[in-house]
């Protein structure tokens, strides 16, 4: 919106900060939470005596001489070697995000300019389809993967994580498709595009704001997925999810539970630089003035 | 646009949902129409460390050889979806027929696993998904209009709660929210009880579960809303301020309609995922008070040794059968929206 | 301290082994391939066949708490992604009803001649695994507290109720009784000690019906709710893992707890040397007057699949025999009670040795246990709450189970 529209009373303005302000700090306080404890031992982050423990630091410095300690990132990242999961998720994440994106580029788009009738059952199909709980599909995927001799593999975790977020990217690529009016790419087609080409001139270049969110999304569902991961790859290939699962176990061994809270805390940097882009791209889009009314 | 184009654009898509979702869809239809063959039961001596005892065990050999002939099991038709771990039609009679008063009724049908799975999964879906819209359309209202300088980083910190691995954001919340954790402490300070635990009562731990859930996915609902604003038809707006239209008025007649179709995309999904809630139950050790459908399918599968692979595809149906039913209304909504535009 | 010290065990564990390794190994080629269960002891078995790969023989691991829905399919494939699994006494058994494991007595025979009697798990008279460590819960307990509320370590549960009366009156603590009590299988494995205990039985004689709704029954629930009117109110949430934080927060002073979690809780981690200094640990208490201790052995073991080469079935017995070596169990005394001939037991093992010589059974795993485990997991627990009477619950037990043993063919 331009700044004329933006213009607010200033209670509006006092009422809108302070709910920012108020979300803000719910949102982010048990991140930030963690990253203080991160820096501290077990004993003292999940305290059974008194939560006052983890500010103070009582175990930390009993344990380790100081307040703060890098024990938990120095296991993780030296010890446990969560660079080679953090590679993996690299892989995977990458190829996840381009491959759903091209698929549902191209399916999305067909959705929302076919007006047959199976294109709102495909729609609907697909709905049904994301309703089926991921548990019962990975364990239905186990005997099949390992008769085909495909278990273990990052491409068959990929090409997993892609089929089973393929519903959710056609539906919200198809959202924003709609959004676009027609008359672009139909009056494309009328000056003589044939229909790719009226979707890769004229469509690609004012899809991004749609595009770039959805990639976000699908780039946090590979990110985060335990499901999939954890029991379609072998331990070499871990990606980082598992990974810090592992350092749980079974039995939770003191210690190794600081190294899975300095995990997490470091795997959300990658996600902070991507927030930064998917930002940009966001504005970027509307600057340019591609989405008209 | 004509089928074959649509075919080509569409074919990637498909083909990946067909191997990989719709496929396993079938199998699991037909597995849930059939239980296990026989085994077959011999006692045999066995031995460990800790002494030897008789013990039966079943005969591998012949179980395996009922196996070959009848590969699927036997045929149970719809039985599976009948018995006491589903919809419990016989037990649901047993109980209409011995309890005189409806409350009494209830709560017996209460103990029922599926129907005390769904009673949690229907009311976590219906607290839980108009408090995640509401929320992330007030705060991306609320982002949109800040400076742009702090823009990057507000977005960031407000996709925190969906960015971390619930693996272990609820790891981390649960000893938050326990009586001697920051959280549950705070908490107990406040309505001055200490002996207040949010895990212990029923009440607590379901509503501890729902504020996890809005908390979780807010996020979601905020950045789908966020990029839909940066696409609100400025010419529109502009007129609209000039024909003297107040901030809320546009809001209602201008941003609301233009959103519409994206509100309706985070009901849908937002409706199946809270219907689907799992996660949180497990991770903040909830099963006490609170189990859903997808907790109930986890249960049947990983539990045992022998997983429950009939009863696991039985749950899933009902579950796909549940989506369905409260997705209706949406989707009626979409099929008038399909019709208009066409 | 504890990490030097750890750094210097696995120095010397590494500078042993590489000095034998050969000699101690002695596979010409093959592949080794482990699936199993994550936890310590289990960690340093498979460390230490590990050590055996090279020059043709190649060792790759999987350590994951998903290993149970792995197993099956991953054995069934043939050849198979595993030559091993490693098992526990209740989860061998799909292993064994798929027969997905081969019999291990010609390996015995040829290459196990350190492989005491007592670590051959085996069923209708055929090796089928190999048992390297033992576990059990055992009364935990704080001698200081204990001491001052002036009541001796209890031997039965009833003494434990008392005894637990007699911290609160003297307000020593407000809870002082901790349990795994977390619904689910926690919970059941309470009752399962505790039925046991009462000298209960869980099936009809040489049948899958099920015999738990009788007055034995109702005994161990009713003494289960007794207990938990001394426990934290979040006592339904309680695993392992919040029992140790308990104990080492000082926060209870009696606990039903398993044995291999000794090690863990007294260590320098976490706690401070004033309280770990105190918690001592004795054999399970017994309950309603009987002789047995309420409580159940396990045991961790590793198996050989049947669907691979007979080249890569006798290496992986041979590393894993290594790997499951008195020298290894020396060098981790803490991580678990070894039953590897020529390990010198520390405290807790004597107190699992204690248990076993007062008539501890162990573990009743049968084919359809498993489903009885889950279906008591799922169905005491409003009983615990106390929403329902004893023999609701057990009949809702009964029920779920039957409607689980009926899918799965045993009724």
């Amino acid at each position: 919106m331009t700044a004329k529209t933006r213009r607010r009373p200033p209670v509006l303005a006092v009422l809108s900060t302070a709910f920012i302000v108020l979300w803000l700090v719910l949102a982010a306080f048990p991140f930030l939470w963690t990253l203080w404890g991160s820096f501290k031992v077990q004993g003292d982050f999940f305290s059974r005596q008194d939560w006052v423990n983890a500010l103070t630091g009582v175990h930390t410095i009993a344990e380790t001489g100081g307040p703060f300690t890098g024990r938990g990132y120095y296991g993780a990242w030296v010890t446990k070697e969560f660079w080679r999961a953090a590679i993996n998720t690299g892989i995977v994440t990458v190829s996840v995000v381009l491959i759903s994106l091209t698929f549902g580029t191209l399916g999305g788009y067909a959705l929302s300019r076919s007006p047959h009738r199976y294109a709102f059952w495909i729609l609907i199909a697909a709905l049904i389809f994301r309703a089926m709980p991921h548990i019962t599909l990975v364990s239905g995927y186990l005997l099949p993967f390992f008769q085909l001799n495909v278990w273990g593999y990052l491409t068959t975790a990929i090409v997993v994580l892609v089929a089973i977020n393929q519903p959710f990217t056609l539906w919200m690529l198809h959202s924003f498709f709609k959004s676009i009016p027609k008359d672009l790419d139909e009056s494309a087609m009328v000056d003589g595009c044939s229909r790719f080409q009226a979707f890769r001139m004229v469509i690609i270049p004012v899809m991004w704001p749609g595009v770039v969110t959805t990639g976000l999304f699908s780039f946090l569902l590979a990110y985060n997925d335990f499901a999939v991961t954890a029991t379609l790859l072998t331990q070499d290939n871990q990606t980082m999810v598992p990974k810090i699962a592992s350092f749980l176990g079974t039995t939770q061994v003191q210690g190794n539970v600081m190294y899975a809270v300095s995990a997490v805390v470091s795997a959300t940097v990658p996600l902070f630089l991507l927030v930064l882009f998917f930002q940009r791209q966001i504005v970027s889009g509307l600057t340019a003035g591609a989405v008209k009314g | 646009m004509p089928h074959r184009t649509f075919i080509w654009f569409i074919l990637p898509s498909a083909l990946a949902m067909l191997i990989f979702i719709a496929l396993p869809i079938v199998s699991i239809l037909v597995q849930s129409l059939f239980v296990e063959n026989e085994r077959v039961l011999v006692t045999v001596e066995n031995c460990g460390p800790f002494g030897c005892q008789k013990e039966v065990r079943v005969d591998a050999q012949a179980t395996a050889a009922l196996q070959r002939e009848h590969p699927l099991g036997r045929f149970n038709g719809l039985g599976t979806y009948g018995n006491r771990s589903h919809l419990a039609f016989s037990e649901i009679a047993a109980i209409w027929n011995a309890r005189p008063t409806l409350a009494g009724f209830l709560s017996e049908v209460m103990t029922l696993p599926f129907y005390r799975a769904l009673a949690f999964t229907l009311a976590y879906t219906a607290v839980v998904t108009p408090l995640v819209i509401a929320l992330g359309f007030f705060i991306a209202l609320a982002v949109d209009a800040l400076p742009r300088m702090v823009k990057g980083p507000v977005i960031f910190m407000s996709l925190l709660p969906m960015m971390i691995t619930p693996l272990i954001g609820s790891l981390v919340l649960f000893w938050m929210i326990d009586s001697n954790g920051i959280i549950g402490a705070s908490i107990q300070a406040l309505a001055n009880d200490p002996s207040l635990s949010l895990k212990a009562s029923a009440t607590l731990a379901w509503i501890t579960l729902f504020v996890y859930g809005i908390w979780h996915s807010a996020p979601f609902a905020f950045v789908v809303f966020y990029a839909g604003l940066q696409t609100v038809p400025q010419d529109t707006m502009e007129s609209a301020m000039i024909d003297g239209a107040s901030r809320w008025e546009r809001v209602r007649y201008v941003v609301l309609p233009h959103l519409s179709p994206l509100v309706v995309f985070v009901a849908l999904i937002q409706l199946m995922d809270n219907f689907r809630v799992f996660e949180p139950i497990v991770g903040f050790s909830a099963q006490a008070n609170a189990t859903s459908l997808s907790f109930n399918i986890y249960n049947d599968l990983r539990s045992t040794g022998t997983p429950l692979f009939g009863s696991a595809a039985a749950t899933s149906v009902l579950t796909l059968a549940g989506v369905a039913l409260l997705l209706t209304p949406v989707l009626v909504r979409t099929w008038r929206d399909f019709k208009r535009s066409r | 301290m504890k990490t030097i010290y750890g750094f210097a065990m696995a120095a010397s564990a590494l500078a042993l082994s590489t000095g034998s390794a050969f000699a101690g190994c002695g596979i010409d080629k093959g592949s080794v391939r482990i699936l199993s269960n994550d936890f310590p002891a289990l960690q340093e078995v498979v460390a230490a066949a590990s050590k055996c790969a090279g020059d043709g023989v190649t060792v790759t691991k999987n350590l994951t708490t998903e290993h149970e829905q792995l197993m099956v399919p991953a054995l069934s494939a043939n050849p198979s992604e595993y030559t091993s699994v490693f098992v526990a006494t209740s989860s061998i058994q799909p292993l064994v009803a798929n027969s997905l494991i081969r019999p291990l007595d010609d390996y015995v025979a040829t290459y196990g001649k350190g492989i005491a009697d007592k670590q051959k798990i085996s069923i209708g008279g055929k090796v089928m695994a190999i048992a390297f460590d033992a576990n059990a819960q055992h009364l935990f307990y704080r001698a200081d507290i204990l001491e001052e509320a002036g009541v001796e370590p209890p031997k039965t549960y009833e003494e434990m109720l008392a005894a637990a009366e007699a911290i609160r009156g003297k307000g020593l603590m407000q809870y002082p009784i901790a349990g795994t009590y977390k619904a689910g299988w926690n919970l059941a494995e309470e009752f399962v000690n505790m039925y046991i205990g009462f000298g209960g039985a869980f099936f009809e004689p040489g049948s899958a019906k099920p015999a738990i709704d009788n007055e034995k029954g109702v005994a161990a629930l009713e003494m289960m709710k007794k207990l938990s009117a001394y426990m934290n109110p979040d006592f339904l949430t309680f695993d392992s893992n919040s029992v140790q934080a308990e104990f080492e927060a000082g926060n209870a002073a009696l606990s039903n707890f398993w044995g291999s979690r000794y090690g863990a809780v007294i260590d320098d981690q976490g706690s401070t040397e004033k309280i770990t200094s105190e918690i001592k640990i004795g054999p399970a208490p017994t309950v309603g007057g009987g002789s047995i201790p309420a409580t159940t052995l396990w045991w961790d073991g590793f198996t050989v699949a049947r669907n691979i080469s007979d080249e890569d079935a006798a290496a992986t017995f041979q590393a894993l025999t290594h790997g499951a070596s008195a020298e290894m169990a020396n060098a981790h005394t803490n991580d678990a009670v070894w039953l590897i001939d020529g390990y010198e037991p520390g405290v807790e093992a004597e107190v699992v040795l204690k248990t076993l010589s007062m008539g501890g059974k162990t573990y009743p795993a049968g084919p359809y246990m498993g489903l009885m485990h889950t279906a008591l997991g799922n169905e005491i627990v409003s009983f615990m709450q106390g929403k329902e009477n004893a023999e609701k619950a057990l009949a809702d037990t009964e029920a779920a189970y039957t409607a689980a043993a009926k899918e799965q063919g045993y009724l």
